[in-house]
C-alpha cells in the first residue's frame, strides 16, 4: 500500500493545476480521477474564454483569483505550450438601460483590478468585430481564449513529468480520517465490480472534485454544502467561420449569468451558448431540441451569420454552483477546517471563472497549506512542457522539414483538420497513458472537424489497438463502457452466442 | 523547401472512380503528362469498401462489386503505365494551380496546366443534423460502419436502428443483418424514400426490415454506449408531432442522412460553389469558375450510380485534353435557370455552341411529367417521365442551343 503526501481528488483543470504547482515541492503526489482522462467533465465542457474578471462581486475570491489567473495565463501558456490568445472581448449593448449596466460592470471591473476596460461606440466595435450587431460595447482587451482540453492536459503532463502519478478510472467511494490524522481513501473502477476497492493512504487530501465536490466534502466530514448544477448547452460551428469572430462576443451580463454569447476557440471553431439551466442531475449531458433552437435564435440577434449548415455538433457542460439556503449562488469556497478535517483542502463550488482562475486557485491552495506544513522545493522541477507540433499550424517550409525528420508527418490521417500520423502516434503515446478515442481527439483535433471522424476514426482505432495491444472489444470511445466494437465480423461474440 | 516546383499538364486530385476514369480517358486522348494523387494506400476510393454488387450495369452491362468495378479502371491505369502516387495527400491547391502534396517522402509541389478535382464526398453527421440528446458511442454514419465491417472486419453493432433511407443506409441494413446484427427499422423523415427503389426491395423488403416514412430520431439516450433512441412522427413541415414519441432500445444508430461533396480544397482555391449541389459551379466542360480547375463525380454533385461518375469524368477528360492543347475552351456565358420543381442542374452554364449533357434532380416525387429545356421560346429538349423521384439523378443530352438565344430555362410540366 503506497503512502502519499498529497492526494488530489479530481483531474479537472483545478486538480491538475494544483498537482502541477505542488510538483514544485518534494512531495509524493497523485491525482485520483474517475474518468479515463483528465478534463473530461466541466473543464472540457465550457466556452474556453479567459475571463477578464469584471463580472464578479468586488472582494470575492472569484474576482481576485480570476484577475490573478488572467494575468499569468500568457506566461503559463508559453511555459506549458497550450493554445491561448489574448484576443480581447466585447460585451455588446443596444439600449440605454444596457449602457447603464455596462458602465456598472466597467466600474465593478475596475474595482476588481481589471485593466483597460473601455466603453466603445458602434464604429470602433465594428473595427474590432466587423460581423457583430450592437450600438456600443464594453471592450475588455485583456480577456482571451484558451484551449481548455490542452490546458488541462498540459498541466497534468507537466505535473506527471515532475513526479505526480495519475490514477484513472478511480472513483472515490469512501474517505476515512485515521487517528494519526492521515487519510485512507477507497476507490472503485467503473463496471468492474469483481475488483475489490483500491486503497490509498495519504497525509493530505485535496477535494478538487468539481461536480463531485459536495459528495467528497461530505466524505471529509465537511457537511452541509448545497451544490447545484448549472447546465450549459452549446452548438459548435465549423472552424472556417473563425475569421468572422476575432474575439468573444457577449451580451450585457448580470452578475450570475453572462447571457448567450458567440465565442471562438483557439482552433477557430465558433461556439454558440450557453443556455444555463439549473439541474440536480450532474451527469446528464444531453441537449434538447428546444435549447438547440433557442441558441440559434439568441445568437442570431448579435451575430447574424449563424447558419445551420455550419453545425459541427452540440455539447453540454455542467457547472457546480454552491448556493445558500435561499438558492443564491455563493463565492468559491476554499478552506482548511482543522477541527473536522485536518490536512484536507476543501474546494467547493468552483464554477466559472474556474478555468481562468485555476492556476491562481492552485497558488492560493498552496499558500493555505504552507501555513500548516513545510514545503521543500523540488530542485528537479522543470516548468516547461512541450506539446505535439501540429502539421496544420506549420508553414510549408516547416512541414517539409518536419517530414524530413519524421516521415510520419507526411502521412495525413485527418484531411479536414490536417492531422498527420506523427501527431496521432505522439498522442497515443501520451505520458499519462490515456488510450480512449476521445483522448486522441482532444490531443490532436482528429475527428473534431466537419466529417466528425468519417474518414479518420477507423485508422485511429486501429492505431490505438496496435500501439496498446488492446482487444478491439476493449477499445473505449470516452468513458468506461463506451466501447466501439462487439468483436470481429462472423464472431460469436457479436451475435450474443458464446463460443462452445 | 528544397524541391523545386515541377510542371505538369494535368494533376488529378483523387484516385477514386472519377479520378481513375478521367486519367484513363486523358491517356487515351494522348494527354500523358498527368499524375493521379491518392491519399489512401490503394486507389479505388469509396468503392474499396462497397463489396455489394450492382456496379457497372450502365457502363459495362455487367453487375460488378465495387472493388471489381474499380479494378476495371485500375487495370487500365497499370496497363498504360499512367503515373500515380498513393499515400499522398493534396494539402493545398491555389487559384493559379500550384498544388502541394504531402507524402512520407516529403512535400511535393506541382504547377499544373489543369487540375481535376475528384475528391468525392463525405457523409452528413449527427452533429450537422443537431439530433438532440446525449453523445454516447454507437452512433455511426453508414459509411463508417461499412468501413469497419468491410475493411477492418470489426462489428460495431448488434441491435440497430437506421435513420435515413439513403442508399448506403439500406445497403448497410442488409450487410449488418448478414453479419448477425438485428436491424429493427429504418426511419426516414421525408414522406418518400431517399434511396433507390431497387435497394428498398433488395435490402429491406427481402430481410423484413420495416421502413417508416415521416419519422425521425428526436432523442439519443446513453452516456457511454447508446442505449436507445426516441422516434417521433413528423408533420408535413418535418416537425416532430408531440405525443407520437416512442422509445426504441438499441446499441447502434446508423445515419444515412445525406452526402456532401468534399470541397475543402476547392474552397481554398477560391472555386465558387453552388449552394444546392455544394459542389463547384461548372460549365459544360466541367470547368469551374477558376480557369483550368475542373471537377467531376461526387465532388461536383452527389451521384446515385458510379457508372454516371465514370462517364462524367470521361466527358470532363475530353474537355481537359482540349484545354491543355489549346489553352482555352469555348466561353460559357449562358446561365441555366430552373423552376422550383427542380433541385439543381449540372452544368450551371453553357456555351451554346455544342451539345451538352444535362444532369438534374427533381425536388419532390412526381408522376407523368415532362422535363422541358427551353431557350427563349425554342424547346431544346424534352424528356417525358412516368415517375421522377429525387433519389434518381436524371440525365439527358441537349443537342441544340444557340449562342445568342439567351438564358436556358429548365422546368417541369
Amino acid at each position: 500500500m503506497e503512502q502519499y503526501d498529497v492526494l488530489i481528488i479530481g483531474g479537472g483543470v483545478v486538480g491538475c493545476a494544483i498537482a502541477r504547482e505542488l510538483s514544485r515541492y518534494q512531495l509524493k503526489l497523485a491525482v485520483l480521477e474517475k474518468n479515463l482522462d483528465v478534463g473530461y467533465e466541466t473543464s472540457g465542457r465550457n466556452t474556453g474564454v479567459c475571463h477578464g474578471g469584471f463580472a464578479y462581486d468586488p472582494g470575492s475570491l472569484k474576482a481576485k483569483l480570476c484577475v490573478a489567473g488572467n494575468k499569468k495565463m500568457g506566461d503559463l501558456a508559453e511555459e506549458l505550450d497550450f493554445g491561448f490568445r489574448r484576443s480581447g472581448k466585447v460585451l455588446v449593448g443596444f439600449t440605454g438601460g444596457e449602457r447603464e449596466r455596462l458602465l456598472e460592470v466597467k466600474e465593478q471591473g475596475e474595482q476588481n483590478g481589471v485593466q483597460g476596460l473601455t466603453i466603445i461606440g458602434k464604429e470602433r466595435l465594428h473595427e474590432l468585430v466587423p460581423s457583430v450587431e450592437g450600438e456600443f460595447a464594453l471592450y475588455s482587451p485583456n480577456s482571451g481564449i484558451i484551449d481548455p482540453f490542452m490546458m488541462t492536459i498540459a498541466l497534468a503532463e507537466n505535473a506527471h513529468a515532475n513526479g505526480c502519478a495519475f490514477f484513472f478510472d478511480n472513483e472515490v467511494t469512501a474517505i476515512k480520517l485515521e487517528e494519526d490524522k492521515t487519510w485512507t481513501i477507497s476507490t472503485r473502477h467503473a463496471e468492474v465490480s469483481t475488483i475489490s476497492p483500491v486503497i490509498y493512504h495519504t497525509k493530505w487530501v485535496i477535494n478538487a472534485a468539481g461536480l463531485g465536490c459536495g459528495r467528497i466534502s461530505d466524505m471529509l466530514g465537511l457537511t452541509g454544502y448545497h451544490v447545484i448544477g448549472s447546465k450549459d448547452d452549446y452548438i459548435i460551428l465549423d472552424n472556417r467561420l473563425g475569421r468572422l469572430v476575432p474575439m468573444p462576443i457577449y451580451t450585457v451580463p448580470s452578475n450570475t449569468y453572462m447571457g448567450i454569447h458567440v465565442t471562438v476557440t483557439t482552433d477557430g471553431n465558433v461556439l454558440l451558448g450557453p443556455t444555463a439551466e439549473d439541474t440536480d442531475n450532474l451527469s446528464w449531458y444531453g441537449v434538447e431540441q428546444k435549447n438547440i433552437d433557442y441558441l440559434y435564435q439568441a445568437a442570431y440577434k448579435i451575430w447574424p451569420h449563424v447558419n445551420r449548415g455550419d453545425y459541427i455538433r452540440t455539447y453540454s457542460g455542467i457547472l457546480a454552483k454552491l448556493v445558500d439556503a435561499r438558492g443564491v449562488i455563493q463565492d468559491f469556497k476554499i478552506e482548511i477546517v482543522d477541527d473536522v478535517a485536518p490536512h484536507a483542502v476543501n474546494l467547493v463550488g468552483i464554477e466559472s471563472p474556474g478555468l481562468t482562475a485555476s492556476d491562481a486557485i492552485a497558488d492560493y491552495v498552496i499558500e493555505m497549506m504552507k501555513e500548516k506544513m513545510d514545503l521543500r522545493e523540488n530542485p528537479k522541477f522543470n516548468p516547461v512542457r512541450r506539446g505535439i507540433r501540429r502539421f496544420a499550424d506549420m508553414t510549408e517550409e516547416e512541414q517539409a522539414k518536419a517530414i524530413a525528420e519524421n516521415p510520419d508527418y507526411g502521412e495525413l490521417i485527418c484531411r479536414c483538420q490536417k492531422v498527420t500520423k506523427a501527431e496521432i502516434l505522439q498522442a497515443i503515446r501520451n505520458p499519462l497513458g490515456v488510450h480512449t478515442m476521445a483522448g486522441i481527439k482532444y490531443r490532436t483535433r482528429c475527428m473534431m472537424g466537419r466529417c466528425q471522424g468519417g474518414y479518420c476514426q477507423m485508422r485511429v482505432a486501429e492505431m490505438l489497438e496496435k500501439e496498446y495491444g488492446i482487444k478491439d472489444t476493449d477499445l473505449e470511445y470516452n468513458r468506461a463502457g463506451s466501447h466501439l466494437f462487439f468483436g470481429q465480423t462472423r464472431d460469436p461474440r457479436t451475435t450474443g452466442k458464446e463460443q462452445a | 523547401m528544397s524541391d523545386s516546383i515541377k510542371n505538369i499538364d494535368v494533376l488529378i486530385v483523387g484516385g477514386g472512380p472519377a479520378g481513375l476514369a478521367a486519367a484513363v480517358k486523358l491517356w487515351e486522348n494522348g494527354t500523358k503528362d498527368i499524375l493521379i494523387v491518392e491519399r489512401e494506400k490503394q486507389m479505388g476510393g469509396i468503392l474499396r469498401q462497397c463489396i455489394h454488387d450492382g456496379f457497372g450495369l450502365t457502363r459495362f452491362g455487367v453487375s460488378f462489386s465495387g472493388p471489381e468495378y474499380s479494378a476495371m479502371f485500375i487495370g487500365e491505369v497499370v496497363k498504360y503505365g499512367i503515373p500515380y502516387i498513393t499515400n499522398a495527400t493534396v494539402t493545398n491547391v491555389t487559384r493559379d494551380r500550384l498544388v502541394t502534396i504531402a507524402t512520407p517522402a516529403g512535400l511535393e509541389r506541382y504547377r499544373a496546366k489543369a487540375v481535376i478535382l475528384a475528391m468525392g464526398c463525405r457523409e452528413r453527421t449527427r452533429g450537422a443534423l443537431a439530433i438532440p440528446g446525449e453523445r454516447p458511442a454507437g452512433v455511426f454514419t453508414a459509411g463508417v460502419a461499412q468501413a469497419y465491417i468491410n475493411l477492418y472486419n470489426k462489428m460495431p453493432a448488434r441491435e440497430v436502428v437506421i435513420l435515413g433511407s439513403g442508399d448506403i443506409g439500406m445497403i448497410m441494413a442488409r450487410r449488418l443483418t448478414l453479419e448477425g446484427a438485428h436491424v429493427k427499422a429504418v426511419y426516414e423523415i421525408q414522406p418518400y424514400p431517399s434511396g433507390l427503389p431497387r435497394n428498398i426491395v433488395q435490402c429491406l423488403d427481402d430481410y423484413n426490415i420495416p421502413l417508416y416514412l415521416s419519422h425521425t430520431v428526436t432523442q439519443i439516450h446513453g452516456d457511454r454506449r447508446l442505449e436507445g433512441v426516441t422516434i417521433s412522427r413528423v408533420d408535413e413541415n418535418k416537425r416532430p408531432i408531440p405525443g407520437t414519441e416512442e422509445y426504441v432500445p438499441c446499441d447502434t444508430l446508423i445515419l444515412s442522412v445525406g452526402l456532401i461533396p468534399e470541397n475543402e480544397l476547392s474552397m481554398d482555391a477560391g472555386v465558387p460553389l453552388d449552394q444546392r449541389t455544394k459542389g463547384a459551379i461548372v460549365d459544360e466542360h466541367y470547368q469551374t469558375e477558376v480557369p483550368g480547375i475542373f471537377a467531376a463525380g461526387n465532388v461536383l454533385h452527389v451521384h446515385d450510380l458510379v457508372d454516371f461518375v465514370s462517364m462524367e469524368a470521361e466527358s470532363l477528360a475530353n474537355s481537359v485534353t482540349e484545354y491543355v492543347e489549346k489553352g482555352s475552351l469555348s466561353e460559357c456565358n449562358i446561365p441555366i435557370h430552373y423552376d422550383n420543381n427542380i433541385n439543381h442542374t449540372v452544368p450551371q452554364k453553357i456555351s451554346g455552341t455544342q451539345p451538352f449533357r444535362l444532369s438534374l434532380r427533381v425536388s419532390r416525387p412526381m408522376e407523368n411529367v415532362k422535363i422541358l429545356v427551353k431557350q427563349g421560346d425554342e424547346v431544346l429538349a424534352m424528356k417525358s417521365m412516368r415517375k421522377a423521384i429525387p433519389a434518381e439523378m436524371i440525365q439527358f443530352d441537349v443537342t441544340k442551343a444557340g449562342a445568342d438565344g439567351g438564358d436556358v430555362e429548365v422546368s417541369v410540366i
